[in-house]
This record gives C-alpha cells, sequence and structure tokens, in this order.
C-alpha cells in the first residue's frame, strides 16, 4: 500500500501523523514543497529562513541511498552557505584540481583547474548526495529549533492535485490514510520523473539524447594510493563503452562512471560479476569492495514553462541534463535560489505576482544554458557522425601535442553560475566596471579581513557601495534596502577592486536576495536606486 | 614573419566547435571530406604567410616537436 520506492540511506522524518489530517475542512497553508530531495529541502531552507511557512510532503522518511550527484560547484554551496549548510559540506567534501584525459587508454595530458584565489568555496567538491541531503536537513532542525516556520512530514504522498484559480487542492496518501490539504502555491521538486508533472500533463520536450550510466561506487582494498584527481577517459578499452570516469569521494570511495549506451540489457549489466569485469579490465589486480552501484540513465528536457498559474517547479521536475558539468542538482539550487526570495515577497505583500514570471524566464534561460554545454559535451564524447568522430580523435591527437586543442577537449564544462543578461529585473549598466559583474551576474565572493564579501551580503536586498556614500537605509515601496559600505582598503589583495571595479574609482551596486546584481553606477543617485529597486521587485 | 600559434587563441572555443560540427551535418562522408579540404585552403589563404603555412603542415603532421 504504501511501499518505498528506493532504500533509505539514513531516516530523517519518519512519519507522525499531522493535525491537518484531523480536520473537517482541509487546511490551509501559504506554501506546499512537493519532494524532500535536495532541491525541495533549499526550497524549505530558503523559505523558512524569511520566516515564510513552508510544509515539505515526501514520499519517504529520508534521505535516499546511494551516492549518485557527487559534484557540487561553488554557486550551490555558496546558495547552502545562505542557508546555513555550506560549511559542514565544505569540511566533508573533497576538493580536486587536477585531471587527466585519456584516448583509448592513453593519457593525452594533464591539467591543474588553478583556481581563482579569494573565494570562501572552491570551483567544486565531491561529496555523496546523501551527505549533502543530511545537512541540509541538519540545517533545517536547527531553524525549527530557533522557531523557522518550517515543517517535514514523512510518508505523505501526493496522489492528486487541482488547480483552482488562486490555490491549489492537494489529495494526499499516508500510512493512516488519505488527507486533503490546500495551499495558495504548490512547488515540484519532485525529480526527473516527476510525478506532479505527469498529473497535471504538461510536455517535457527537448532535444533528446538517450544514454545510460553504470555507476560503481568502490573502496579500494590494501595499501593503495590513487591521486585525488580526476580521470577521463574516451573511448576506454577496458570500459567497452564510449568514456569513463574515475573520481574520488570522501570516506575513500572512489566513483566510477561507465557509459555504456542506451540498448543494454540493464538487469544483465547490474549484475556484480558483470560490473567487476569491467573495473577489473582497469584496475588490474587491484582488490575493492563494492558499495554501491546503479544504471543511471538521462535525457536532455525541459518544460516549457517552469511556472504553471499557481505551481512552480524545480530542479529536475522541471529540466534534465546529461550529468557531463555537473549541472543537474547544481542548476536545481540555483531555481531555489531565485524562487525563493521572489516568492516570498509576493506571498508578504511586497511584490506584484508578475514577479514570479520572472522566476521563469530566469531560470529557462539558465536551463537552456545547462542544456546546450551538456549537448555539446555529449556530442564530443558520443559524436553521432564519422566527421564527428574523427575531429572529436583529431582534438584528442593534437592534445597531446599542443596546448592550444586542450580547451577543445570537451569532457563536461563545469557548472557556473548563470548571468540573467536581459532580465526584466536588470537595471541598464551604468558603471564602466568588470564584465562579471555587470547587472545579472551572481556576485563573485571576496575576503574581506577574516570573513567574505558573500556572507555578508546575507539574504535580502543590499547596496552595496565601494569607496562612495549612500544612506544607511532605503525604503522604496515596502522594500527595505541596507547599506553594506566598503572601501577597495578592507580588502588587501585587492580583489574587491578587480571584481567590482575596474579602472572605476567608485561603485554602488544594488544586489538582489539571490546575491545576483540588480543594478550598478559609479555614484549614488537617490531615484536611480529607487527605480532600480522598483524594477528588481517587478513594479517597473 | 610570425610564428604559428599553439596555445588557445579562439574566444568561445564551444561555440566554434559546435558551429564546425553543424557545418557538417547531414553531409556525406565525401561531402564532408571536401568541406574540410576547402576549409583548409580559405584557412592558409586566410594565414597567407608561407613560413606560417609551413609550420602549420609540419604541426598538423605532429612533427613540430620532434
Amino acid at each position: 500500500m504504501f511501499d518505498d520506492r528506493y532504500t533509505l540511506a539514513y531516516k530523517l522524518y519518519p512519519y507522525e501523523r499531522s493535525a491537518d489530517q484531523d480536520k473537517d475542512t482541509p487546511v490551509r497553508h501559504p506554501v506546499v514543497v512537493m519532494g524532500g530531495g535536495p532541491i525541495g529541502i533549499a526550497t524549505a531552507l530558503d523559505l523558512g529562513l524569511q520566516g515564510i511557512p513552508v510544509v515539505v510532503l515526501d514520499d519517504h522518511e529520508g534521505v535516499g541511498m546511494g551516492s549518485r550527484a557527487i559534484c557540487f560547484a561553488k554557486r550551490c554551496l555558496e546558495i547552502a552557505d545562505r542557508y546555513g549548510c555550506g560549511e559542514p559540506m565544505l569540511d566533508k567534501g573533497v576538493v580536486w584540481n587536477v585531471g587527466k584525459v585519456f584516448h583509448k587508454d592513453d593519457q593525452v595530458f594533464e591539467f591543474n583547474l588553478l583556481p581563482e584565489e579569494g573565494h570562501k568555496y572552491p570551483a567544486f567538491i565531491n561529496l555523496q548526495q546523501p551527505y549533502f541531503e543530511s545537512f541540509q536537513i541538519e540545517r533545517l532542525r536547527e531553524l525549527q529549533a530557533q522557531g523557522a516556520p518550517i515543517e517535514i512530514r514523512g510518508k505523505n504522498r501526493i496522489d492528486n492535485v487541482t488547480v483552482k484559480e488562486d490555490h491549489v487542492v492537494l489529495e494526499v496518501s499516508t500510512p493512516d490514510g488519505p488527507y486533503t490539504m490546500e495551499a495558495d502555491w504548490l512547488v515540484g521538486c519532485d525529480g526527473a520523473s516527476s510525478p506532479l508533472r505527469e498529473m497535471l500533463g504538461y510536455d517535457f520536450t527537448g532535444k533528446v539524447f538517450q544514454d545510460s550510466f553504470l555507476i560503481a561506487d568502490i573502496k579500494m582494498k590494501g595499501d593503495v594510493d590513487f591521486p585525488t584527481e580526476r580521470w577521463f577517459w574516451f573511448e576506454p578499452s577496458h570500459g567497452e563503452g564510449a568514456s569513463m570516469l574515475l573520481h574520488r569521494q570522501p570516506d575513500d570511495v572512489w566513483r566510477v562512471d561507465f557509459q555504456i549506451g542506451w540498448d543494454v540489457d540493464r538487469k544483465e549489466e547490474m549484475k556484480e560479476e558483470n560490473i567487476r569485469r569491467r573495473l577489473d579490465a582497469f584496475l588490474k589486480g587491484v582488490e575493492y569492495d563494492m558499495v554501491w552501484s546503479s544504471i543511471y540513465t538521462f535525457q536532455c528536457k525541459r518544460m516549457d514553462s517552469f511556472l504553471q498559474g499557481r505551481v512552480f517547479f524545480a530542479g529536475d521536475a522541471a529540466h534534465q541534463v546529461s550529468p557531463f558539468g555537473a549541472r543537474g542538482a547544481n542548476s536545481g539550487m540555483q531555481d531555489v535560489d531565485n524562487l525563493g526570495w521572489k516568492l516570498g515577497m509576493v506571498i508578504e505583500g511586497k511584490a506584484p505576482e508578475s514577479l514570479l514570471d520572472t522566476y521563469n524566464t530566469e531560470r529557462v534561460h539558465g536551463a537552456d544554458e545547462n542544456i546546450l554545454n551538456s549537448t555539446r559535451s555529449t556530442d564530443f564524447i558520443t559524436p553521432k557522425s564519422a566527421m564527428s568522430t574523427l575531429l572529436r580523435d583529431s582534438v584528442l591527437a593534437l592534445s597531446e601535442h599542443y596546448e592550444f586543442a586542450r580547451p577543445m577537449v570537451n569532457s563536461g564544462r563545469l557548472s557556473v553560475p548563470c548571468t540573467y543578461d536581459g532580465s526584466a529585473l536588470n537595471s541598464a549598466d551604468a558603471l564602466d566596471g568588470p564584465a562579471r559583474t555587470r547587472p545579472g551576474s551572481p556576485c563573485p565572493d571576496v575576503p574581506l579581513g577574516d570573513g567574505y564579501l558573500l556572507s555578508k551580503l546575507g539574504n535580502e536586498f543590499i547596496l552595496l557601495t565601494i569607496d562612495t556614500d549612500a544612506p544607511d537605509e532605503i525604503e522604496e515601496s515596502g522594500i527595505t534596502v541596507r547599506r553594506l559600505a566598503l572601501s577597495t582598503h578592507d580588502d588587501p589583495s585587492l580583489l574587491l577592486k578587480e571584481r567590482y571595479l575596474g579602472d572605476c574609482p567608485a561603485g554602488v551596486y544594488l544586489i538582489r536576495p539571490d546575491q545576483h546584481v540588480a543594478a550598478r553606477r559609479p555614484n549614488f543617485d537617490e531615484n536611480q536606486i529607487r527605480a532600480a529597486i522598483r524594477r528588481a521587485t517587478g513594479k517597473e | 614573419m610570425s610564428d604559428l600559434i599553439l596555445t588557445p587563441n579562439i574566444d568561445g572555443v564551444d561555440d566554434f566547435y559546435a558551429e564546425l560540427i553543424a557545418t557538417h551535418e547531414g553531409l556525406s562522408d565525401a561531402d564532408s571530406q571536401a568541406l574540410n579540404a576547402r576549409l583548409v585552403l580559405v584557412m592558409a589563404n586566410h594565414i597567407g604567410d608561407r613560413a606560417t603555412l609551413s609550420q602549420a603542415l609540419a604541426a598538423a603532421a605532429l612533427k613540430s616537436e620532434e
């Protein structure tokens, strides 16, 4: 009747009967989140931090087994940091900088990411998804203890949704039987096969790739000293597939991904002897234990719109990409980052509902960027024609000899945050500053004494002034914007100047709660800044 | 005379690569090869410099490092 679809790694929110189940009339909540994965929990953290009541319904009672998403990018960690759970992720995660690329078993080149200095978080960490989710839930419990209006209900499965003009009606199954609840807004974070999307009959379309990956997590026995590097094989002889990836995770676990094609006998491939046959071929005599294995299939698709009346879609439910570039969970976190403050302001009556349309436009832009990058990586790794294969092999051959060909090698372009160029929320760029901080950009971090810039920005609208004056607080149509006054002298490394001013002597930035730049100017101009605040909140 | 550039020199190299693949899309193998040959000649003319062209020929033959 209520069977688990997967095994749990940690049971963190066992079913408890809620008072809603005993009411004669359905209880109405401002926001219900469908799905307790990383994206659903992030949504709860974002809204909970704003004091917006939110109920998460999950059809399981905790975090699923298996490493699954393992590569968490800088922006994703910065968002987690804003929610208060980035640091334990960084502490537990594995940081790597060196990568090696192989073609048909021969190494063609080695690279070092040479990470840019002056950021609290590295370009990315490797961390098993259950850890990522556990740290989120720990933070959620902490916020609950502090009085944040977050509720999470395990073994509460939404079986039916009726969308009304100004709310949705949810039929929910529990081990105690069904009940009905209502929500002003529903956020679907229920994953790539989204039952919500199915229930409401929305299309999930796009350029379709079909491929599968055999994932094996292994722990090597004895004195094996594999370096903490990313090793990527094109056409490995020992993998019998298009590509293979070896990557280190915490707890001395190694992730091996074999790309094995679409038309495979999943049951046959999943047999331990067959997985071991693939592993043995390249580990040559090394003893290892199998920790977890799975077959993962993907398609590159997205919904036409991530906002359908009173229902939002976020994460894999809204868009799915190939795993090359780690753009799945990372882009889902950016969805939540974008949606949270907008929904919060609309619920509190501080912004018109039209602000929510920009969640759709901005995140569709992000999804398309991710799909484009992931499509190109897929085309490079599994060329679709003889000429495409010849060109790819030529790039690999040249990359062994010449530096110029190395940037052409595409084994996944690692997730970087999207800049919302052309967004209706942006004001025209009035500062002749660096391109990376133009309106629409996510703010790059900067070291400030013993802290970092992004931690000082927090979760609200900020007026950042660098070496220029402005009022400490501005109130515009119900939005309070606090000033953060900095000087280039606050940062001896001069990165604040490099990243935010360039050759300009001073600058004023209006920064959104999701830490994207809304407007920038050389100085404080009250009328212009007030107009920028109205524009950034959908009022202009 | 200038030296052949063998360090990264194309802005937006992924865009270029995607366009290159797209230009070949739908062509037969023979037509694809003919396209590549024409492309070599067009690019060679653009480079113009005889010494650079010789260096490019050697580089493509993977001989330059010996």
